[in-house]
């Protein structure tokens, strides 16, 4: 289990697939299988011979949700086949921003993941993201196991990468970062997995605005000038202003060095860009969508230092208008889907207007069943009153027969103080004793409570985990300016290995080869998946900070200076000090001391 | 503000109402899930079963099951982390079929509005309060009075605010603002402020204890006028019980209040669409909230719905009543020390057993009022031709009487005869027990306090083994708590402007001690309690003292 999400699995793909998967998941599912090829399918085979050390690529995913809401993904992989760490400092950028090549070899970053999000994924209308992450800002971070002074080399960092997104990632300190044991593991290269070089932050209270997209955007190549960038501009311009109907969004960077064909490191940056649409807000009920709909704009050519440019549609459920003779297929999280691709380096995509505007249209009026989601988590706080309460996590296994272990990490600011002895695993009605438990205690204003469990769920079926806290007094100072709001309490993670649904798919009748089905089990007969659950916003007791208090305040400082004062003056006794004698004068004392002659 | 200006919206409220107004049998589960999902709602049931202790001859019920039925608007771009709740009652023979049309089309138009930014639930919930209490555990995991409910899949963060919208009446001419809940707590001001301005803004006829206000301050008539509506806040405070389906939601900190429909039979008609531009706009107000109302008063009484009189003016007067008690103490305590010298040894030795004896034994007849009535029901209605909840009430004033013969028993467990110094500590321990309790009561309960200690501070404070025996006890009785009780049931219904006749009144009287003891079951009401184990016991030590021997 130590092990759960880092694969280092060969990086060899098919050009396509590699493009429509996600992030993370070419760690957890290797798609074996030949694709289901049309007559007219052309899949290039290979990636373009790159005479320079660098590339870049870009693609927009869009899928339809069964809710009726629209998601889009944007993402932008840059490779850079060089070695910030060793000898000779590198100057020369190209394509990979400069600002963050800088980071990474001024504190020895070995990888580096951030999001922000503003709203909830919400799993069980929406089914699996191809990136989740939590509301608010993460960050998690491994050093290079050079590093000596991990803390002074994370605070140094937080504060520079928050001047780089504008956010206020400064506001990471020894209170919210943790070191989770288990649940998050290097992605890329690299055999340490010391928690030691790994730190983990969550802001669940960072408003994420366009303010901090703006730098996001500038760590493209491309900037704003082209294509899905270009649409991805006009997304912002929607962004800003207050009629924009998105539902969720969230925007990451990450920076792990994978390697390229295993002869040598690469430094791989992905940054995506996750969108909802809503279709109640925006669509007035009809299922229908275009390109201009969504971003107001149209796409006219690709980005030119991109080596490849693709849009892919989720063509299951849509009409698409302009029709595309590219297919490709994928298994996402665990779900055969076939999509629709347009490439964007081939002019003949964009026809005869020279411009590129897709109308999706639902197939069905009724859309079907939706996909359970496998695993999914919940987390409220029970009871009343401000003294104590209960934190309960609900975690669902919706899978018919299957049980599988899922990590749980819980990460609670000090502030509560949670009664370990209270924790209790319970699934269907009996206790659940998890078979591993790593649990720091906080220390007052120091650092956060950390608990990390390894669960296992039995198959459909809701786990609950639940434990008691008290919430402490706060000294007057450490209250935010809105205390009333009430104190946030980061999503907690829930890790697994989730069994693939495709896997779950005991229909013979599908044709593959005899051979491949000896055994059930295949390469994508799981799949990782992280869940984060919502965060939680905690009332702790908070004194009146309106006139009476803010009178005993003033009150108090008054007395405090006016008595002080006076005390003072009544109890010190006044001397008159005499200056005291120069040396000379003292030396000749000395001298009539000894003489026996009365001093000067 | 544009709620319904479009005709198609405008239309398919029309069309929710009549399917509403048509006779349903229970509630529509089914029909109201799928009406919501239609919306856009995230839509999920809660299942409840309630045996209540004795049958609920008001309402008709005794074995209670039923289903709420929420959906919630998620909030575009927010993390989950704080709701707002609409809900309606909706259960057999309640015509709030107005309340349930409304807010569906409400949430049909809220789901295509952008500018949430925090969950709102709306909730149809059955068997009024009973289902509201079940809800609410649910949502906060609690179960405080031994409920049975399923657990609730779907949650929208910590709740912020409430509103509960009760139209009874397919006409309405003004709306009325209920605020009072369980054991009297009371929701910020500034909910009240908030719902005034928006009537005021909108032009909607408002009222509160369904008197309007009144602008002649100066004149005798309009400042009774406002006397009487703070009197009637006063006893409905007192009574403890939640007189609307906002009033369980105030225990966990949120500030909630139900908005009620009159039809008054004035000119004036407001329609729906009017009431729905109210909440709109209310809604919209808390959404922008960035913290809990706290800005404002949690502790008031309201003359009118404009003007309170804030905790600052009423708690002195409730000081001055209990300094009575203090002063009494004080000087009994002086009279006790400056007395030894001039008597012989031994004042305190009989005092312990002398003190303790009556103590003990008017709290076990406290034990006694709590716990008989619903315990021996059974057995009251195998012998005597009555039902159980007349059984029950009758029981408690049966016990509550018998209470009266203790002086006499009481005696006969002492040794000795009653010394002068006995019945001094006796009332010097009444004395300080009474002012804790009050003191304690009114700080919760203001007027419950206010109340008990206008009818308990006079008796605590004369009464003395020499007054006169006839009247100080008749006196005494007609100041008891029972008795009180009894004119608040008539002042109540004379402040309400339906004034009863004696033998109604008694009735009335009945079913209030009922509705008592089924507050206390159902939501942990604390009056019963209250008044059974603390203040009766306290009244009995009273009553010894006046038959001290």
């Amino acid at each position: 289990m130590q092990n759960l999400d880092s694969r280092p699995a060969p990086y060899v793909k098919d050009q396509t697939q590699e493009a429509a998967e996600e992030e993370r998941q070419w760690e957890a599912t290797e798609v074996k299988e030949a694709d289901h090829v049309p007559d007219t399918m052309q899949t290039p085979d290979v990636p373009p011979p790159t005479p320079a050390k660098d590339q870049f690529q870009e693609e927009l995913v869009i899928r339809p949700l069964h809710s009726g809401d629209i998601y889009a993904s944007f993402q932008f992989r840059t490779m850079w086949d060089t070695d910030f760490l060793r000898g000779s400092k590198v100057s020369h950028y190209r394509l990979f921003p400069k600002s963050l090549g800088q980071v990474i070899s001024k504190f020895s970053v070995r990888e580096l993941h951030i999001s922000f999000t503003q709203g909830y994924w919400r799993t069980m209308q929406w089914g699996q993201p191809f990136l989740p992450s939590p509301p608010g800002a993460e960050l998690w971070v491994w050093f290079q196991d050079t590093v000596t002074d991990v803390d002074g080399a994370w605070k140094e960092l937080t504060n520079v990468l928050s001047g780089i997104f504008c956010a206020s990632l400064n506001f990471i300190d020894s209170t919210n970062t943790v070191q989770p044991s288990a649940s998050f593991k290097p992605l890329g290269l690299g055999n340490v997995t010391d928690q030691r070089f790994l730190r983990y932050a969550v802001l669940p209270r960072e408003i994420v605005c366009t303010e901090n997209l703006t730098p996001w955007k500038k760590l493209l190549p491309c900037g704003s000038k082209v294509p899905v960038c270009l649409m991805f501009d006009a997304l912002m311009k929607v962004a800003s202003s207050q009629s924009f109907r998105l539902s969720y969004n969230t925007s990451e960077v990450c920076i792990t060095p994978i390697c390229a064909m295993c002869k040598s490191t690469v430094w791989e940056l992905r940054q995506t860009l996750n969108v909802v649409f809503d279709l109640h807000t925006s669509g007035q009920g009809k299922r229908e969508w275009s390109l201009f709909k969504m971003f107001s704009r149209t796409l006219t050519e690709a980005c030119p230092l991109a080596s490849s440019s693709k849009v892919y549609v989720d063509g299951e459920l849509f009409e698409l208008s302009p029709t595309t003779p590219l297919l490709s297929q994928a298994v996402v999280l665990g779900d055969r889907r076939t999509y629709s691709v347009y490439d964007l380096t081939n002019q003949a995509t964009f026809g005869q207007t020279r411009s590129l505007n897709m109308l999706l249209r639902w197939r069905a009026a009724e859309s079907g069943d939706m996909l359970r989601p496998l695993l999914h988590g919940e987390r409220y706080v029970a009871g009343y009153g401000l003294q104590t309460g209960e934190i309960h996590t609900l975690m669902y296994n919706n899978h018919p027969y299957r049980a599988f272990p899922v990590l749980l990490l819980d990460t609670v600011p000090w502030y509560l103080r949670l009664y370990i002895h209270t924790l209790t695993v319970t699934s269907k009605g009996r206790d659940n004793k998890p078979s591993y438990i790593h649990y720091q205690p906080s220390k007052d204003r120091l650092r956060p409570h950390l608990l990390e469990m390894l669960v296992q769920l039995p198959p459909n079926s809701v786990t609950e985990v639940t434990m008691q806290f008290e919430r402490a007094l706060l000294k007057w100072t450490e209250y935010t300016p809105d205390p009333n709001h009430g104190f946030y309490v980061g999503s907690s993670v829930i890790s697994a290995l989730v069994p693939s649904v495709v896997a779950m798919d005991t229909n013979s009748t599908r044709e593959c080869p005899l051979f491949s089905s000896f055994f059930p089990c295949k390469e994508e007969s799981s799949y990782f998946m992280r869940v984060y659950t919502e965060p939680l916003l905690v009332n702790l007791p908070t004194p009146d900070f309106s006139m009476p208090y803010n009178v005993i305040c003033l009150t108090c400082t008054v007395v405090a200076v006016g008595y002080g004062s006076l005390y003072n003056l009544l109890t010190r006794t006044f001397q008159v000090e005499e200056p005291s004698p120069g040396l000379a004068k003292r030396l000749a004392n000395i001298i009539r001391r000894l003489r026996g002659v009365p001093l000067l | 503000m544009g709620l319904l200006s479009d005709p198609n919206r405008r239309r398919a409220l029309t069309k929710l109402l009549t399917r509403l107004n048509a006779p349903i049998c229970g509630m529509p589960v089914d029909w109201l899930v799928k009406t919501m999902q239609s919306r856009g709602l995230e839509v999920f049931t809660q299942s409840f079963t309630r045996k209540l202790p004795f049958p609920d001859e008001n309402k008709e019920r005794y074995m209670v099951r039923g289903t709420n039925v929420y959906g919630i608007l998620r909030a575009p771009r927010a993390p989950r982390t704080e709701a707002l709740v609409l809900s309606a009652p909706c259960s057999e023979g309640n015509n709030n079929n107005q309340a349930v049309g409304l807010l569906l089309g409400l949430a049909q138009y809220f789901r295509s509005q952008i500018h949430w930014a925090k969950d709102i639930i709306f909730l149809v919930n059955e068997h009024d309060l009973i289902g509201m209490q079940a809800w609410l555990e649910g949502y906060h995991h609690t179960n405080t009075t031994g409920g049975d409910w399923s657990p609730l899949q779907g949650r929208g963060g910590s709740i912020q605010a409430a509103l509960s919208l009760e139209l009874s009446s397919d006409v309405i001419t003004s709306l009325d603002l209920v605020l009072e809940g369980l054991n009297g707590q009371l929701p910020n001001l500034d909910l009240a402020n908030l719902f005034y301005a928006f009537c005021q803004k909108i032009g909607v006829l408002c009222t509160i204890q369904g008197k309007l206000q009144r602008n002649d301050w100066d004149t005798t008539s309009g400042y009774s006028h406002a006397a009487q509506t703070m009197m009637l806040m006063v006893l409905k405070q007192a009574s403890g019980r939640p007189w609307g389906d906002h009033g369980l939601f105030l225990r966990y900190h949120i500030e909630a209040a139900s908005i009620r429909g009159i039809n008054s039979f004035r000119q004036y008609k407001t329609d729906t669409t009017t009431i729905g531009r109210l909440l709109e706009g209310m809604y919209r107000k808390l959404n922008n909230l960035l913290e809990r109302l706290h800005q404002s008063y949690f502790f008031y009484l309201m003359p009118s719905l404009s003007r309170f009189v804030s905790i600052g003016y009423y708690m002195p007067a409730f000081g001055l009543l209990a300094v009575i008690l203090l002063l009494r103490a004080l000087d009994l305590w002086v009279q006790l020390g400056a007395s030894p010298p001039g008597t012989e040894d031994g004042p305190s030795s009989p005092g312990v057993l002398s003190i303790l004896t009556p103590v003990v034994i008017s709290h076990m007849t406290g034990v006694a009022l709590y716990t008989l009535p619903i315990l021996s029901q059974e057995m009251a209605v195998q012998h005597f031709p009555v039902s159980e909840t007349e059984a029950v009430v009758l029981t408690a004033i049966a016990i509550y009487t018998a209470g009266l013969a203790l002086p006499h028993n009481t005696h006969r467990l002492l040794q000795g005869e009653g010394t002068e110094e006995g019945w001094r500590v006796l009332k010097l321990v009444a004395l300080l027990y009474l002012a804790v309790l009050l003191g304690c009561t009114a700080l919760i309960n203001f007027s419950l306090g206010f109340i008990l200690a206008l009818s308990l501070v006079p008796i605590a404070a004369f009464i003395t083994p020499h007054t006169p025996k006839a009247l100080s006890a008749a006196i005494m009785v007609l100041l008891s708590p029972g008795c009180t009780l009894l004119y608040c049931v008539f002042v109540f219904q004379e402040l309400q402007e339906t004034p009863v006749s004696l033998q109604d009144g008694w009735m009335l009287f009945l079913s209030v001690i009922s509705q008592g003891i089924l507050d206390h079951a159902l939501y942990g009401s604390l009056v019963y309690p209250l008044l059974a184990l603390l203040i009766y016991p306290c009244w009995l030590l009273l009553w010894n003292i006046l038959f001290w021997k």
